[in-house]
């Protein structure tokens, strides 16, 4: 495997050379994908812009495609004409893709600087490198947004999730059974720890289903993270799950009447994958190497509420730079925040994912 | 159609009820149309009519979602790559349809209807499974994502319309014409481009006009053949729609009601003129 | 000899040639000249266009992952009896030894662990925890198969991967039609819990069946009001059609989002009247209720149009011929007039209903989850779920039925007759 791999990546500079030789002079287009909105600009500002500063012959191009990263890289590879730089992805896709083959394996190490302590950089990452081939550079999670103004007393655990007799009204959910079954089997009194030893059992994704029923009339549905805050904004839904980061702009930036309700927030991580074949090699790793260093990921912070992935950022987390308040207390991973959270089980769920996902598309049809 | 004077009662309210329904259908078919323009001028971010704007008041209108589809990047680039891919598309779809109408339309021509069949398949087929051969086949050759793959999509659904229309006017084709010209001493040559060509002409370009509204309004293929790059108004829209519905999409929508207008009005003009061509009763 | 008797009876061109070998030439050239210009557009779209639909279809059978990943593993398979009720000998551990070995160097074991997930959920894990460790597998290789996971000592899993060791699998269809196999190999349909395909074969085939019989009956009356009328006014009221066809279909959706959603036009409309409360919004989009009215709109044109190029053909004469001899106007109607409509009333539906069963831009934003078509589900499972067999294999079935409608439509409409306005 070594070998293919210093094979490729020797094939690879030396294309590189090739090509480096002839536009040195000229602009170089980096096309990066990511999820577009907020978050590419947050990228944007703390990243690109800096990188490109730096590098006045590059031109970074921004690509909001990352919804459907998987699927159009493996068809850019099987057309063996990948033109994508870097993709930012979330985690679960970040190993199918490393699975399939379809993400370069990096050497943390070797491609990452360390903190500025010397710690390297996989131990500043520490276990949220899920898979060799993916970069984390935020922690989110998925939690609740309530209309303060539309229920007689806020929510406080992921019980109030599925009591209509505390909290009547709409509420809304990610139309898909990760994060949705765990959170029924909790409400139910299943200890958070046991989650996935329930789920693996007939009965256990029955009494999660049986759960979800309770409220199954009083859920909408979502796809998109946009669309909770809209909800909870047009007073559609009282109370609604959606990426944390995206009700923080609705609370803060919008000032819309919605509190947070932390409790059992899902963590998940999101970060870079570069696709096997990609152009611009060398220009993507001295990318890398910039743009998830220390200071960096925690500059990100100042445009979004995300949490960055390194541990020698958190200190750094300042004020958000038009708002200007404190951003540290909005990230998902601030103690008062982060109680009882779960990180879901990316490789059950791997294996679960299609099976489930069917048996929850037949519930809903039903 | 006045009701005549002998009519019954009975008879009186079943015609007005039809009527009524009738004016009703109208209704459904254009008032959906009609009412994003107003809504398109909100001042606010609302899908909605605004108290404002129904008081008429000049601070509930406002061209704020214009200007942001003129100035945003996003929107600007699909403008571009939709007249690029609908252009190209057209002429290559309009070319390659003539010329086999103009074989279709010749009595001897060998299996006929199945050729015709086969030639006109791409209107049939729903869109999302030609969507998926092409996406799954040229991803196999590495047109998956370019703007080559895209406009060859687009041709191959736009032909089928340029068959249709330009088969249907070599239909009502005298080919007298074509004899006398030989018998006065025109070549082949000057006889398709003197006689055919003005003739056929409106049926071509009402087909072109055809390619190109299919290319222009196009989204599935697109959504798949397409990646962002090649990315086109309705896929913007499409996109828009589904992440965070702003009114900047109806003012879109508004702008592209007045290009349908203008292909409405440009295709009944050539209607007329070829029906006047060919020597019958304009209407 | 021969020839010299035929001349002196046959007619002759000028050049000498007999006119009826002269005429069979000129024919010929003529045939061919018109097979010529139609080639440059059938190679056209036999490479753009049908090369795509056969990958697809191949694509949907297509399993060559297994044998080309599992080469030595599915070889040595071949020898042993899935009936034996015994665990496969140790050749076929040794060369899944080697498979796995070299399917982790060539980082594709675990593209065959997704696949085989897909038959049974747990593959993609056991696959994934084998590769890593296969390198130090040793001999006895059964016992060390087994040793990583217990499941390798299941007689199930050895089935499963013999079942898809061939280049060919029918799987992806089972899928598409809820039917599974069960551990002996047989295949039954899905538990009713888990069935999802023919629920929606069924629903999309019922929901355009409602909107064409929507479509009908509003486009009947205006249909007819539009061909009774003098062309002048005809022709104003014709652009009411002709607007909303030229439409943008992205546009007509936009506006019925505008129209229905909670917030939207209607409902304001519904609460300012009074109608409804403001807490009591209706729910008329994100649901099936949205995807036929916006539907319905949109395919409308397509009714309304044929209707009317035959309702223009009937002469007036008739109605008043069979009022004269006495029919009441309703009797005459049923008896004279609509028959004679059948013809565009045939072709009209059936255009509506081939076209809403394809549908997916509509559904896929106002349908919600009730509202969503076949279509929807291709699309998902091509760009969300990556399961592009299957998604393959509904396709085909899809435009399995696409195209007996489309026979059907040939035998009552004839394909040569279809027109625009």
């Amino acid at each position: 495997m070594k070998k293919i791999r210093q094979k490729t990546l020797a094939l690879g500079s030396a294309i590189m050379l090739g090509i480096m030789g002839v536009a040195n002079a000229q602009e170089v287009d980096l096309v990066i994908v990511s999820w577009g909105g907020a978050y590419t600009a947050s990228q944007q500002k703390a990243y690109h812009e800096p990188f490109m500063a730096m590098n006045p012959n590059v031109n970074i191009i921004n690509d909001d495609s990352s919804a459907e990263a998987v699927s159009k890289i493996r068809a850019m590879s099987e057309a063996k004409n990948v033109t994508w730089g870097l993709v930012d992805a979330i985690a679960s896709q970040a190993i199918q893709l490393c699975e399939e083959g379809l993400a370069e394996p990096i050497d943390h190490d070797a491609v990452l600087a360390p903190a500025p302590d010397g710690t390297p950089a996989s131990k500043d990452f520490g276990d949220l490198i899920v898979s060799e081939c993916f970069i984390p550079n935020i922690v989110y999670s998925t939690t609740f947004g309530y209309r303060t103004d539309l229920v007689k007393e806020p929510p406080t655990s992921i019980n109030d999730v599925f009591n209509l007799e505390k909290i009547p009204g709409k509420r809304a959910l990610e139309k898909k059974p990760i994060v949705n079954l765990e959170w029924a089997l909790i409400a139910d009194g299943v200890n958070p720890d046991d989650v996935y030893d329930v789920l693996d059992t007939e009965e256990g994704v029955d009494r999660a289903f049986a759960k979800l029923d309770t409220i199954k009339d009083e859920v909408v549905w979502w796809e998109k993270g946009a669309q909770t805050p809209q909800l909870l904004a047009d007073g559609e839904v009282v109370m609604g799950s959606t990426y944390n980061g995206r009700l923080f702009s609705v609370i803060e930036e919008e000032k819309q009447p919605i509190a947070m309700m932390w409790d059992w927030q899902v963590f998940d991580l999101d970060g870079w994958i570069v696709p096997v074949g990609g152009p611009h090699r060398d220009l993507v790793m001295e990318y890398l190497n910039f743009a998830t260093d220390t200071q960096r990921l925690a500059d990100q912070a100042k445009y979004i509420s995300y949490g960055p992935a390194r541990k020698s950022s958190a200190p750094l987390v300042g004020k958000h730079a038009t708002l200007g308040i404190d951003m540290a207390p909005h990230m998902p991973t601030a103690p008062a925040n982060a109680k009882n959270t779960l990180l879901y089980n990316y490789e059950w769920w791997a294996d679960n994912q299609d099976d489930l996902t069917e048996r929850f598309n037949a519930w809903l049809a039903q | 159609m006045a009701l005549p004077a002998y009519t019954t009662t009975g008879e009186r309210i079943w015609f007005y009820a039809y009527r009524i329904f009738c004016g009703l259908v109208f209704f459904f078919l254009i008032a959906p149309i009609l009412v994003i323009i107003p809504l398109s001028f909100n001042s606010v971010p609302f899908f909605t009519f605004t108290e404002e704007m129904l008081r008429l008041d000049p601070a509930g209108y406002s061209l704020r979602w214009y200007n942001d589809f003129f100035t945003n990047a996003n929107w600007q680039g699909a403008v571009k790559n939709s007249v690029i891919i609908a252009f190209f598309s057209t002429i290559l779809a309009t070319f390659l349809g003539t010329v086999a109408a103009l074989g279709l339309s010749r009595s001897d021509l060998p299996f006929k209807s199945t050729i015709m069949g086969l030639l006109i398949s791409p209107m049939i087929v729903p869109l999302i499974i030609s969507a998926a051969g092409m996406y799954f086949f040229y991803s196999q050759i590495g047109l998956q994502g370019t703007f080559l793959g895209v406009i060859l999509a687009h041709t191959a659904l736009g032909t089928p319309f340029v068959v249709i229309t330009v088969t249907a006017t070599l239909s009502g084709f005298d080919q007298v014409l074509v004899r006398s010209a030989a018998n006065l001493g025109a070549n082949p040559t000057t006889t398709f481009f003197r006689i055919i060509v003005p003739l056929i002409l409106p049926g071509v370009i009402s087909g072109a006009l055809f390619a190109f509204i299919t290319s222009f309004d196009e989204v599935v293929v697109v959504l798949f053949v397409g990646s962002y790059e090649q990315r086109t108004i309705p896929w913007q829209m499409f996109s828009g729609i589904r992440e965070q519905i702003s009114p900047t999409i109806l003012a879109v929508a508004t702008l592209l009601v007045c290009v349908s207008i203008a292909l409405l009005t440009a295709l009944e003009l050539l209607r007329r003129r070829s029906e006047r061509l060919r020597g019958m009763t304009p209407q | 000899m021969v020839e010299n008797v035929a001349t002196t009876d046959i007619v002759k061109t000028a050049d000498g040639i007999p006119l009826k070998i002269s005429l069979a030439k000129a024919q010929r050239r003529s045939k061919i000249r018109g097979m010529m210009l139609v080639l440059p557009l059938f190679a056209f779209i036999l490479l753009t266009f049908f090369v795509p639909i056969f990958d697809m279809l191949l694509r949907s059978v297509e399993n060559h992952l297994v044998p080309d990943v599992l080469e030595h593993t599915t070889r040595e398979l071949v020898n042993w009896d899935d009936r034996s009720g015994e665990l496969p000998p140790e050749e076929v551990f040794a060369a899944a030894k080697l498979d796995f070995e070299k399917g982790h160097s060539e980082r594709t074991i675990l593209r065959v662990g997704r696949r085989l997930n897909y038959e049974v959920p747990g593959f993609a894990s056991l696959f994934r925890k084998t590769a890593r460790r296969a390198k130090n597998f040793e001999s006895p290789y059964k016992e060390a198969f087994i040793e990583r996971d217990k499941r390798w000592g299941e007689i199930d899993t050895w089935r499963l991967i013999k079942r898809e060791a061939g280049a060919f699998t029918m799987s992806y269809y089972f899928s598409a039609l809820d039917l599974e196999y069960s551990p002996e190999g047989n295949v039954n349909f899905k538990d009713k819990d888990s069935r999802i395909y023919l629920k929606l074969f069924w629903r999309t085939l019922s929901l355009s069946a409602l909107i064409t019989l929507l479509c009908l009956t509003l486009a009947y009356p205006i249909a007819y009001l539009l061909s009774t009328l003098p062309l002048r006014i005809s022709n104003l009221l014709m652009i009411l059609v002709l607007l909303p066809f030229w439409t943008s279909l992205l546009v007509r959706t936009t506006s019925w989002i505008a129209l229905l959603q909670q917030e939207g036009v209607i409902n304001d409309l519904l609460v300012g009247l009074g109608l409804i409360t403001d807490d009591g919004r209706l729910a008329m989009i994100h649901n099936a209720m949205g995807t036929v009215v916006a539907m319905t709109h949109i395919l409308l044109p397509f009714m309304v149009l044929p209707l009317y190029s035959v309702m223009k053909t009937i002469p007036p004469s008739y109605m008043r011929a069979a009022k004269n001899l006495g029919a009441t106007p309703t009797v005459a109607f049923i008896r004279v007039y609509f028959p004679n409509t059948v013809s565009g009333i045939g072709a009209g539906s059936i255009l509506v209903f081939i076209i809403s069963i394809g549908y997916y831009i509509t559904p896929a934003l106002v349908g919600g989850t009730d509202g969503t078509l076949i279509s929807n589900f291709i699309a998902y499972h091509m760009s969300s779920s990556l399961n592009w067999g299957l998604a393959a294999s509904l396709g085909v079935l899809l435009l399995i039925l696409v195209l007996m409608l489309y026979y059907l439509y040939d035998r009552v409409v004839g394909i040569d007759n279809m027109k625009f306005s």
